[in-house]
């Protein structure tokens, strides 16, 4: 990957003024994917805090398109076969940009189906691990022991409690319909997340790039902590950036050893709940820690 | 012109296949199946050069007519009962987006209880979504309103999706004699031309699908009311200018010996057929019975309601689809079309065919027997579940009132 | 048979990119990220970063306080401290 931050292109495909609240992962994400997408790409938004950042006022100054929460995969599936009968299907990139629940959730069953008929396009998912859009209620993969306001931490509850710990592993299961391309991402390797969402839009076929997007008013982290926080999921080994291309699994960054999980937690305020219960961090901690083992995280 | 005896069903494919559109996306559901398989073998044989998308759900199936629409693309969709009902969502934002597609609807009743029979209770609950709505009669009439329907879809004073509903199995799975128009003359009713709503397009980048605040919205849904009041104009010069080049004539309404009727009986799709037929035989008796079909439902055509229905004594209207409580649905839209004529007819309500019960000459003579029977200072009953059996409710231990 | 109303329709609703222009969101700044030029590496990583895109890296890393949400990133991110935030008066 010889993608160089020289090289990205001074224009800006996406207008200042946006409605996104300061700090902004996906914004941020979203101005990164198309500094390497170009302006020759649709994008098809679910309804999510997108859609109040570019749908509003128009930001794009590529074709957008905001669609109903749930369908982002069957629009991108009727573009690709739209454009393909008029014959302008040459030189277009579709971009599907959802959030979590818009792909994971309600718009699961859209996009699986997409993606299992094999239209070509680019769908990133950006997480930031709720519905943020309707104030932060839990999603399919919000973490385990975080708090929302339908899964609020209390006397009796420590959040998001689901039993298997595991949160709904979008890359493994699109990874799993076979598609050529599939990779997480974070905001704190911008270079390496450019470089797959490069990579998503070359393959012949559906891609998917699921890029970790802290959210400060719904995860309580500090707007200036966007990356740094996006820089610590990584190193506690919260989130683990690998790519699964054609079928073969690859590390794009592997860890001598992981930092403690409170590192992590400690900088939002949904997990602090968790940080005077000790049993409930252990359990998180041999979560994480196995699961870098089993992988094959460390060394 | 070739002539072939078709399905309904058939019927609906062919007259896609006709009107050539670039992209079929649609989801299995009985009884309007055998439109995307005859789509489908169309385009494995060569004889349509489309996209087909063998979509996961009818819900896709609309979003996906949406995405081809957007990228300027004629899209074509079929569906009946839970699969219409599941696309209720993206039906209306096809209608908001201005995309002018094309769907068949063979119409069955919704569940609960589970049937695959007919009546309109499907299409009716998108009555409102900004649709225009065609009932059919014939196989042919199927046929030719597909056609029609882009024509008049796509009409830059128009811009508002199309439903092409047929009953289900009686129209359907009914075979029929259909003339098949040829394409290239299709290609003179109907061209297909640079699209005249907003599409997606990297050479010209627009922001579509916006959120806009209460300042604005009332006058995005009045351009909608607005242009589907335009298309009953535009669909009556789409009808004369189907018959000048196919010798068939469509009308909004069609009346049946209404002119010196002291009773119109009216109803929507293939049970006009038969009102005709028992108009037929109550006229043999002596009785002045007529016909009146609603064809064209949304935009609804008022004007042309109150000019056939003025003379009459009593107006009984047979609709296939309930609002609770109430009664009959288009009964409605007829009666608002006549509450300020002075001195208006008599409006009678009933109810019948639903989920599949046939509508027989017997049920039509009822109809009319009742409407003749009611006095000239008659009031207004509730509506009549004309076919609806004491026993069968008895037996199941139903309300009886 | 063009109609006469055609010509103003809204239709639906639609715009072109950039209207967003018209949102001056450097308002909602409480602190403002001020650029020391002479410490600056010209690295880049604050024009990446930040979420507004309103880092002008051909112009000296210029900041556009129009549109400048405040949010700081910047400042983090600069290897070398070249980036403060202060106080909005
Ligand atoms: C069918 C439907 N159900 C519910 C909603 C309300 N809704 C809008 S956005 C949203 C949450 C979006 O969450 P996500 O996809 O994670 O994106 P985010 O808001 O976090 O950016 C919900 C529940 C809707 N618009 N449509
Ligand atoms: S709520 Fe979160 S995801 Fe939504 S705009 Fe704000 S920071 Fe971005
Ligand atoms: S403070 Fe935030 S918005 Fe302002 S220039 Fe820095 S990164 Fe951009
Ligand atoms: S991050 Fe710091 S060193 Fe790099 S370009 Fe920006 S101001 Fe200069």
């Amino acid at each position: 990957m010889s993608l160089k931050i020289r090289d990205l292109p001074n224009e800006e495909l996406v207008a200042p003024g946006n409605s996104g609240c300061p700090g902004c992962g996906a914004t941020m994400g979203a101005r990164m994917a198309m500094k390497v997408l170009g302006s020759r790409t649709i994008m098809v938004n679910g309804t999510g805090c997108m859609t109040v950042n570019y749908g509003v006022l128009a930001a794009a100054r590529f074709p957008y398109l905001h669609m109903l929460f749930e369908t982002t995969g069957a629009v991108l599936s009727g573009l690709d076969a739209g454009l393909r009968s008029l014959g302008k299907r040459e030189g277009v990139t579709l971009l599907g940009w959802a959030g979590d629940g818009g792909t994971a959730d309600i718009g699961f069953q859209s996009l699986s189906g997409a993606v299992e008929r094999g239209h070509k396009f680019v769908y990133i998912c950006y997480d930031n691990e709720s519905y943020m859009n309707t104030g932060g209620q839990r999603s399919g993969v919000t973490p385990y022991g975080a708090s929302t306001t339908t899964c609020p931490a209390g006397k009796r509850s420590i959040g998001e409690s689901r039993p298997m710990q595991r949160r709904k592993d979008m890359v493994e299961i699109m990874a799993a319909h076979g598609i050529p391309y599939a990779a997480t991402a974070s905001l704190a390797f911008p270079m390496d997340y450019m470089a797959k969402v490069k990579r998503a839009a070359e393959v012949d076929g559906p891609s998917y790039v699921h890029l970790l997007s802290p959210c400060p008013p719904g995860w309580g982290s500090n707007d200036e902590l966007t990356v740094e926080v996006s820089r610590l999921a990584v190193e506690t080994g919260m989130w683990i950036l690998y790519e699964v291309v054609d079928g073969e699994r690859k590390f794009n960054k592997r860890l001598k050893t992981l930092r403690p999980i409170t590192d992590y937690l400690k900088t939002q305020k949904r997990f602090r709940h968790l940080l005077d219960q000790p049993e409930e961090i252990e359990k998180i901690q041999s979560f994480v820690t196995k699961r870098a083992e089993r992988l094959g995280l460390l060394g | 012109m070739a002539s072939v005896f078709v399905s309904g069903n058939m019927a609906a494919a062919i007259g896609a296949r006709q009107a050539e559109v670039n992209v079929v996306a649609a989801y299995p559901i009985t009884p309007q199946t055998s439109i995307v398989e005859y789509l489908a073998k169309f385009v494995a044989d060569g004889e349509l050069d489309a996209q087909t998308i063998p979509v996961e759900s009818e819900h896709s199936a609309m979003a996906a007519c949406i995405g081809a629409s957007l990228a300027g693309a004629r899209a074509f969709t079929a569906s009946s009962s839970q699969g219409l009902a599941l696309m209720h969502e993206p039906v209306f934002a096809a209608a908001g987006l201005r995309l002018p597609l094309v769907m068949a609807v063979a119409n069955r009743a919704l569940s609960h209880p589970v049937t695959i029979w007919s009546d309109h209770s499907d299409s009716m609950a998108e009555r409102d979504s900004g649709w225009l709505q065609f009932y059919c009669e014939t196989c042919q009439e199927v046929l030719d309103t597909i056609i029609i329907g882009y024509r008049v879809a796509e009409d830059a004073r128009v811009l508002l999706p199309a439903m092409v509903c047929l009953d289900g199995f009686y129209l359907s799975h009914l075979s029929e004699p259909v003339s098949v128009p040829a394409i290239e003359d299709v290609r003179r009713f109907a061209p297909k031309s640079a699209p005249k709503y907003p599409i997606l397009d990297v050479d010209d980048p627009k922001s579509i699908g916006l959120v806009i605040s209460p300042d604005f919205f009332t006058e995005f849904v009045y351009d909608k009311h607005a242009s589907m009041s335009m298309a009953r104009d535009v669909t009556e010069e789409a009808f004369a200018e189907f018959e000048r080049m196919f010798g068939r004539r469509y009308s909004h309404l069609e009346s049946y010996r209404i002119d010196d009727a002291e009773v119109v009986l009216v109803g929507m799709g293939t049970m006009a057929g038969t009102i005709r037929v028992a108009v037929d035989g109550l006229r043999a008796r002596g009785m002045r019975v007529g016909a009146l079909k609603i064809k064209t439902y949304r935009p609804f055509p008022g004007e042309e309601i109150r000019r056939a229905l003025r003379g009459a004594r009593v107006v009984a209207v047979v609709d296939r689809a309930v609002t609770y409580g109430t009664g009959g649905i288009a009964y409605y839209d007829v009666a608002r079309e006549l509450v300020n004529e002075s001195p208006h007819p008599l409006l009678l309500d009933f109810v019948a065919g639903i989920g599949g019960r046939d509508i027989t000459v017997d049920t039509i003579n009822r109809v009319a027997e009742q409407a003749l029977a009611v006095s000239l200072d008659g009031r207004r009953d509730d509506v009549t579940w004309v076919d609806a059996n004491k026993e069968t409710l008895a037996i199941w231990g139903l309300a009886l009132r | 048979m063009p109609h006469p109303w055609l010509k103003e329709r809204p239709l639906t609703p639609c715009l072109r990119g950039g209207f967003s222009t018209v949102n001056q969101t450097g308002s909602w700044r409480v602190i403002r990220p001020v650029l020391d030029i002479s410490k600056c590496r010209d690295c880049s990583m604050c024009w990446l970063y930040c979420p507004e895109g309103v880092i002008d890296r051909e112009n000296n890393y210029s900041i556009d306080y129009d549109y400048c949400k405040g949010c700081g990133v910047c400042a983090v991110e600069c290897p070398v401290d070249a980036i403060e935030m202060v106080k909005e008066e």
